[in-house]
């Protein structure tokens, strides 16, 4: 069934994206409040102590939803330029192709690191 | 001048000549390289050049993560690789990039919620974003190096 009533242009469209990408800025904005706290104030640069201080369960969790934060909003924001500034519809197309699967790549492989700790 | 003003306010079809001046005395395009940028301005451009910047690091940074992770071998390499002063300077400027982009983005979730919309507060707002960045990244890269 397709929604006739689907109307893609106007101030609504967009808002998901837009939402997505605060939710996410929040997201990153407190980790890196905690992470850059850590840095400063706590000796971690021993990489023993770096190693166990991202293994903790808490701070793995934390540093994948960082992770994952960091992609969707990297896609919003990376697309909005590719947008801006790319007029022609194939090679944006793309452009947007590429950008999704760099971002799924980074994300599989971060989370990879992490886990494997 | 006045009579336009007054016909839409009375929300009537303008004649079809004052549309059409009115139309060719709006000008085209703002030129980026000649009109002054403002402050608020430059940071907002610099917002999404550190944000494309770091998207295209990411796999580096996601590389140096994973060295700083792995065998004592692979941390060493990541010492040899962010020893190199080239390194250094572009793991700086990216650490700049971020927190400028962090700085900003908390900028932008306050005007979000209407917070700072006025003209003086957003550009003392602006000022404080430029000085708090670089004073975390004088301070983190301090500590960091």
């Amino acid at each position: 069934m397709v929604n006739v009533n689907h109307i893609p242009v106007g101030a609504h469209y967009g808002f998901g994206d837009w939402l997505l990408q605060r939710v996410t800025a929040m997201v990153m904005a407190v980790y890196t409040v905690i992470m850059g706290g850590t840095l400063l104030f706590c000796d971690v640069l021993s990489q023993d102590r770096w190693k166990s201080l991202l293994s903790g369960n808490c701070m793995r969790i934390l540093t994948f939803l960082f992770i994952l934060s960091l992609c969707f909003h990297a896609w919003v924001g990376v697309r909005d330029i590719w947008m801006d500034y790319v007029k022609s519809v194939g090679t944006r197309l793309t452009l947007h192709i590429l950008t999704a699967l760099m971002l799924i790549g980074c994300a599989g492989w971060a989370s990879q690191i992490l886990w494997r700790l | 001048m006045q009579f336009v003003v007054m016909k839409i306010g009375a929300n009537i079809q303008m004649p079809e000549i004052i549309q059409q001046r009115s139309i060719k005395q709006r000008p085209k395009y703002l030129n980026l390289t000649e009109i002054r940028q403002p402050l608020p301005a430059i940071a907002s451009i610099m917002h999404r050049i550190s944000g494309g910047a770091l998207f295209l690091m990411l796999p580096f940074l996601i590389y140096l993560l994973q060295l700083s992770l792995g065998a004592p071998s692979e941390f060493e390499t990541l010492k040899t690789i962010a020893g190199s002063p080239l390194i250094k300077l572009i793991l700086l400027a990216l650490l700049w990039g971020f927190l400028h982009h962090f700085c900003m983005g908390i900028r932008i979730l306050l005007i979000d919620i209407h917070r700072g919309v006025d003209l003086k507060t957003a550009r003392a707002s602006t000022v404080a974003v430029f000085c708090i960045s670089i004073l975390l990244t004088l301070i983190l890269g301090v500590k960091l190096w």
